[in-house]
């Protein structure tokens, strides 16, 4: 089970709100990226944020570039899992290829700073904070089996390819 | 029941006969990065212990985002991608041959091609009729290495185009005017097919831009037939031979229509923080800018270069004004350069960026500083997309950004035609 906090976000954060692209040049120097995550979203974030905690969005989160960055400094900084309404297509695949879930469920039932338990098998949210729980959407099968393996490359180190 | 393109594509490439909803592993024509998302490709790509790039496919690295670089930090990135380059023998475009998705346009992308980069607007490509995508970097490098990947092979939305643009109005107002309508993610995971009689009278840099936005709609491809406008795109680059017609069945299945008549379209604007933030130019006509920028893989070709010139000829930027103009690739400058438009914007008072990404994604050469605003014809306006995130960034026509120059502040083009 999952456990940590909720930092709640609006609508429409794209990857340029998690890792804006003035620091492109920073990319290959990951600790130092990593401690602007979120930064034009919420500057206090990276300072905040503990590990085990979720990112908690609105509807398309994740809109943007196809920089892997961006799930990747969220990965980095201890968040277990992002909760949204949407999700844009390519960050999707991305923070599943990074071994990063993504829960689509009805986010309005949570707020900034609540308390959340998650069975990932179970496909359970409990907001320990109202009392509410929630139910996520199915991961397509192909996603889990990625995701399973705890990403992309350790999904083909083991299979060798990619078997549906 | 027939297919719409992007299903007549799977099925070709992934040698199956696929529907909406299936998903599939297919062959990949070509898979690219960028010198932003290309360092974490190729780190990914040799801890899946590829050696290299798959025979069956094209592998190219573009070093456009920061050209020349900015720091040494993308100095180092752009050595680690010229050694993968050399090791491997993979295509190399060197600071200063342009945008990624230019060159793929020019050089590469073909009818009926499966094609996968590192850059969410590798769809540019549909304007060809490939099936193009964009990716993060570990699943090009696994692409790369496999020579093929799986994709869910997606619903279409047809957006049938009748008539001709009117005066003014291009192909940036359409594609606008069209996620203005569906929203910001109105086709996530979506195809957008265009087609309909209107569609002869779009120009290959037009589909180019319509394409290239595709992905603000959230799409997965913004994909165009392939008819005799891409015949002559294609001979006119020496690939004649790359041409194949690419047309949907006509009983193809799509999952909504959406109409547009090209000729009732006026100049559009997508205001401040959201691509999909869309009102017709006239509604925020006055709003001063301290920056214009015309380029990118959106509006920095030939045609996007003539449509501005045309306006600030004989013209003067207005002082409180800079403007800023990136063209797509090499070969576009050089033929603005033979066109006399360089010098149209020189005598403006514009500043001419290497071909490449410009200003764009707020990395260098136009930055934007706090509370300021620019025009620009690219395809993203996020909060501290062009660097400060107390900036604000309004995106247009090429026409529009000619007309704004002059006057300083949001300009209906049609008062300089
Ligand atoms: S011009 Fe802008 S949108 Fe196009 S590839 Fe470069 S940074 Fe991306």
């Amino acid at each position: 089970m999952l456990k940590g906090k909720a930092f709640k976000f609006g609508d429409d954060i794209s990857t340029d709100h998690i890792i804006p692209g003035k620091y492109a040049y920073l990319r290959s120097n990951l600790p130092e990226l990593a401690k602007h995550v979120m930064e034009d979203a919420d500057p206090l974030f990276a300072s905040r944020v503990k590990p085990g905690d979720f990112i908690v969005g609105g509807n398309n989160f994740g809109l943007g570039s196809s920089r892997e960055h961006a799930p990747l400094v969220i990965k980095m900084a201890g968040v277990k899992a992002i909760l949204a309404k949407s999700v844009a297509r390519i960050f999707f695949r991305n923070a599943i290829n990074l071994g990063l879930p993504i829960l689509i469920c009805n986010t309005d039932d949570i707020a900034n700073g609540d308390q959340l338990e998650i069975e990932l098998e179970a496909g359970i949210i409990r907001n320990k904070t109202n009392g509410k729980v929630l139910t996520f959407g199915k991961i397509p099968d192909v996603m889990l089996k990625i995701l399973d393996e705890g990403g992309l490359l350790p999904y083909i180190e083991k299979h060798g390819d990619i078997k549906l | 029941m027939g297919k719409t393109i992007s299903e007549l594509i799977l099925s070709a490439k992934s040698g199956s006969d696929v529907r909406a909803g299936d998903i599939v592993v297919a062959q990949v024509d070509l898979a690219f990065v960028q010198d932003t998302t290309g360092p974490l490709t190729v780190r990914q790509f040799r801890a899946a212990k590829f050696k290299k790039p798959a025979e069956t496919l094209k592998a190219a690295l573009f070093l456009d985002h920061a050209a020349p670089s900015q720091s040494r930090e993308m100095s180092n990135d752009h050595i680690l991608l010229r050694e993968f380059a050399a090791q491997t023998g993979a295509f190399l475009s060197e600071v200063g041959d342009g945008v990624c998705h230019q060159i793929v346009a020019e050089s590469f992308a073909k009818p009926g091609d499966l094609i996968v980069g590192t850059d969410s607007h590798t769809v540019t490509a549909g304007g060809l009729g490939a099936f193009a995508c964009g990716m993060g970097s570990s699943d090009v490098a696994i692409a790369l290495g496999l020579g093929r990947t799986w994709f869910r092979v997606p619903e279409t939305f047809l957006i049938e185009l009748k008539g001709k643009f009117s005066k003014g109005v291009n192909a940036k107002d359409l594609i606008l005017y069209l996620i203005g309508k569906i929203g910001a993610d109105g086709a996530t995971y979506k195809a957008l097919e265009f087609g309909g009689s209107g569609v002869a009278n779009v120009t290959m840099p037009q589909r180019l831009t319509v394409s290239n936005m595709a992905v603000e709609a959230g799409a997965k491809v913004g994909i165009f037939p392939a008819d005799e406008v891409t015949m002559r795109f294609l001979t006119e680059q020496g690939r004649a031979d790359h041409y194949m017609p690419v047309q949907a069945d006509d009983d193809a299945v799509y999952e909504k229509t959406i109409t547009i008549k090209l000729g009732e379209l006026e100049p559009m604007v997508a205001k401040p923080h959201t691509v999909d933030n869309v009102v017709p130019v006239k509604e925020v006509a006055g709003t001063k800018v301290q920056q214009v920028s015309i380029g990118t893989c959106t509006n920095g070709r030939l045609e996007d270069l003539k449509i501005a010139a045309k306006i600030l000829k004989g013209q003067y930027r207005n002082l409180k004004t800079r403007l800023i103009i990136a063209p797509a690739s090499r070969d576009i400058l050089m033929a603005a350069t033979e066109a006399g438009y360089i010098e149209t914007f020189l005598e403006a008072g514009g500043v001419i960026l290497p071909p490449g990404c410009g200003s764009c994604l707020g990395l260098h050469q136009g930055v934007l500083g706090d509370g300021e605003s620019c025009f620009s014809t690219a395809n993203r306006n996020f909060k501290g997309r062009m660097g400060s995130p107390e900036a604000f960034v309004y995106l247009g026509s090429p026409a529009t950004a000619a007309a704004t120059a002059i006057k300083g502040e949001i300009t209906d083009p049609r008062e300089f035609l």
